[in-house]
């Protein structure tokens, strides 16, 4: 199939390009860029005209919910929602039920999404047998299997010396570490930011301490073993001072902030909306500026959506009893573009920390649309505004803190592998 | 839901969540409500007919026996018929969950609610539920959610403070104990500060005290002598059995050495001054006994404004 994106302001960070051309795609690869192909003809043309094209999106981390949490979001669904979002590529955390610690476990996720030919999914491994932080997983068997990465999702590894073992092993194999630093004793039992907001509303709280004692810990470790970590979720501006200065010392990490925390604060609980009992918790809005601020100076690589689908009975109960998280593989692009707008963060920046950036933390090359790559593309307008509904939103789960706000930034097309898996309705 | 959810579009009150946000007027106007109430106590009928008909659940999710009862008894004087549900400590252990025990009590046309939670904000999801399923003329009355909120026990307190002080504009109260884990204590912060009360302070160790309470505009002082000096109000909070010895405290004992209200330490405050206690006392643990039953005390006067209190909650709220 022969596929011509027409004039369209293609816009890639790696390739250097940002101006209006026609990309010409066949057999579900790039073969040119504003100049078409000898005897070129296309089986399908699409009017990319006032739209922006790039790279198909990174995420970082999206829960599919399976194995085993199939009530809460599936496959099918979840795909679905991260091509509508324009995400082509998505890492998935190991919490599933159970957690991804065999490669039976691996190799069946893969099996079905390859099957479902949507986005491209890569599982992250448990790190530890169960997540339980005692016994390190077959981490070789799991990656021959499909795993990209290993991390305990959100579940804090007590023990530090298992910890610098399973970094340690982990580094030996060339397997890479993701971490999310929370200190398991000061988190527990919290559901808030341990702020005036926590104070107000009598909910337990988690310090920033939490983070910051759990950052220092790991690049400790990182500088003990040499072993390189990327860090999940940084929730607090302490936390991403360390990760500059450890960044300075010249340390071998990369980090990540979820967009939901990017535009939300602590102030946005208001009277206990259990929408926005998320994890890590929301922070003060001086964090957030924090947030904004390394993001866009680079101490935060990569931007993910977190995705969390969450039904109507996780979050229909008292705040602090419902389940964490929110939807976020549709809105990662409109969050994203919301926060580049608002700080004047240029446009490939802000892609390629959607793009390129998580590419390279997954190891899966560039994201690009140089000639010869793999045509996983977005093609969004990006002045098309549109309201954040439960109609609108693909994901089962129509839970997010961001109900009801008008987004700017909607994608018309999302290409995988030179195929259209996703066209915006009214579209042709 | 960043309005204030327990007022109604005129202001009027239709639910009673937390005395934060809410103006002074209408508290004083509770208050005001409360005094002939109290009379009613007195009579030989201790009866007026003002809910006669309408059905008040007393919805307890958390064990209480105070509570509970001058609720009951604040209910039944105003002529209610009162359900009382003990759900125990967790609903969703029986597989229920919180909302539908609400809506099916609803199907039995409750007319209020009184919600006692061991979460914060429960009682809030209960009035929002309400009023996205259009049953907005079902009331919801906080009678203590986790941490968060007890207004009507704030409430008997500003009554109490009240009666014995009269302006609040004058008076330094000074609030003492585990102030973390304290809805008494947030109600009555939130309340005294509505009534411009002039100097506030809370008295606790560190580990007691919740990050940045001084934005909610107390003076912390973990010095119990230097915060109880000219204080005219002091107001004692219980210690829960399970927080006196562990990470928060090293033992009763010492929290008494340091903490527990003696006639020697109240001899700092005003010589007028009134000391109040939410209910149920430690005695020796945060209140010595020669203080509790001393002249000073007037625990046992606000249990019984406890009731006109409740019932006034109870009559306007209904009424709107």
């Amino acid at each position: 199939m022969k596929i011509e994106i027409a004039d369209g302001r293609v816009v890639d960070s790696v390739a250097g390009i940002d101006r209006v051309a026609t990309l010409y795609i066949d057999a579900g690869r790039i073969v040119g860029i504003g100049e078409a192909p000898e005897n070129w003809r296309a089986d399908r043309i699409l009017d990319a005209r006032g739209c922006v094209v790039c790279a198909g999106l990174v995420d970082l981390s999206a829960r599919l919910r399976e194995p085993g949490l199939e009530h809460k979001a599936t496959l099918e669904s979840e795909l679905a929602a991260a091509v509508a979002g324009g995400v082509t590529s998505l890492a998935c955390p190991p919490d599933t039920d159970p957690p991804l610690d065999e490669p039976g476990l691996v190799e069946m996720l893969k099996h079905r999404a390859r099957t479902l030919n949507l986005a491209h999914v890569y599982p992250v491994g448990a790190l530890t047998v169960g997540l339980r932080g005692e016994a390190l997983t077959e981490m070789s068997e799991l990656a021959e299997a499909g795993c990209v990465a290993f991390s305990q999702a959100d579940i804090p590894l007590v023990d530090t010396q298992v910890l610098l073992r399973a970094m340690q092993y982990a580094g030996t194999f060339g397997h890479r570490v993701w971490l999310r630093p929370q200190d398991a004793h000061l988190a527990r039992g919290g559901v808030a930011h341990d702020g005036e907001v926590a104070t107000r509303l009598g909910l337990p709280s988690i310090p920033v301490s939490a983070e910051t004692i759990a950052l220092a810990t790991i690049l400790a470790l990182v500088r003990e073993s040499g072993v390189p970590v990327h860090l999940c979720r940084l929730s607090s501006a302490a936390g991403v001072a360390i990760v500059r200065a450890a960044k300075e010392e010249g340390l071998p990490i990369t980090c990540d902030v979820a967009v939901h925390h990017l535009h939300l604060a602590d102030t946005d609980i208001g009277w206990f909306d259990p929408l926005a009992n998320l994890t890590p918790p929301l922070r003060s809005t001086r964090d957030r500026a924090a947030l904004r601020a390394g993001a866009a100076d680079g101490t935060i690589d990569v931007i993910c959506s977190d995705h969390a689908p969450v039904d109507d009975d996780g979050k229909q109960v008292p705040f602090g009893e419902a389940e964490t998280g929110a939807t976020g593989l549709e809105l990662l692009l409109p969050l994203t573009l919301k926060w580049a707008a608002e700080d004047h963060v240029p446009l490939p920046e802000a892609l390629e920390r959607i793009t390129r950036a998580p590419a390279c933390v997954i190891g899966i090359g560039q994201a690009t649309l140089a000639a010869g790559n793999p045509a996983d593309i977005c093609v969004f307008d990006p002045q098309q505004a549109w309201t954040v509904g439960r109609q609108s939103l693909n994901s089962q789960g129509k839970n997010t803190p961001f109900l009801g706000l008008e987004v700017i930034g909607a994608v018309r097309w999302t290409l995988v592998g030179g195929e259209v898996v996703h066209q915006r309705s009214g579209e042709d | 839901m960043s309005r204030n959810p327990q007022l109604g579009s005129n202001g009027e009150l239709v639910h009673l969540l937390t005395l934060e946000g809410l103006p002074a007027e209408v508290i004083a106007h509770i208050l005001d409500t409360a005094e002939p109430f109290v009379s009613i106590a007195e009579r030989e009928v201790k009866k007026v007919p003002l809910l006669r008909g309408k059905a008040v659940f007393n919805l307890f999710f958390e064990s209480s026996t105070r509570t509970r009862t001058t609720f009951e008894i604040a209910a039944k004087r105003l002529s209610a018929d009162v359900i009382n549900l003990n759900i125990g400590a967790s609903s969703t252990s029986k597989g229920e969950t919180l909302l539908d025990t609400v809506d099916n009590l609803c199907a039995m046309n409750a007319d209020m609610f009184v919600v006692r939670h061991s979460q914060s904000g429960a009682p809030h999801l209960i009035a929002s539920h309400l009023t996205t399923t259009g049953r907005s003329y079902v009331h919801v009355v906080n009678a203590g959610d986790g941490r968060h909120a007890h207004p009507t026990q704030g409430l008997l307190d500003l009554y109490t403070i009240r009666h014995y002080k009269k302006d609040f504009r004058a008076l330094t109260v000074a609030i003492v104990g585990d102030v973390l884990h304290s809805r008494v204590a947030r109600s009555l912060i939130h309340g005294l500060t509505t009534m411009q009360t002039a100097q506030l302070r809370v008295i606790a160790p560190r580990t007691l005290v919740p990050a940045r309470i001084e934005a909610l505009g107390v003076k912390v002082c973990n010095d119990m002598r230097e915060g109880l000096r000219d204080c005219d109000v002091v107001v004692m909070l219980r210690l829960q059995s399970e927080r006196m010895k562990g990470a928060l405290l090293p033992s009763p004992g010492e929290y008494f050495k340091h903490y527990g209200l003696t006639d020697e330490k109240l001899a700092l405050a005003r010589p007028d001054a009134i000391v109040m206690h939410p209910g149920p006392m430690n005695r020796g643990v945060e209140i010595e006994t020669a203080v509790a039953d001393g002249a000073r005390s007037v625990i046992l006067p606000q249990v019984t404004f406890g009731i006109a209190v409740r019932m006034a909650v109870l009559s306007i709220v209904a009424a709107n």
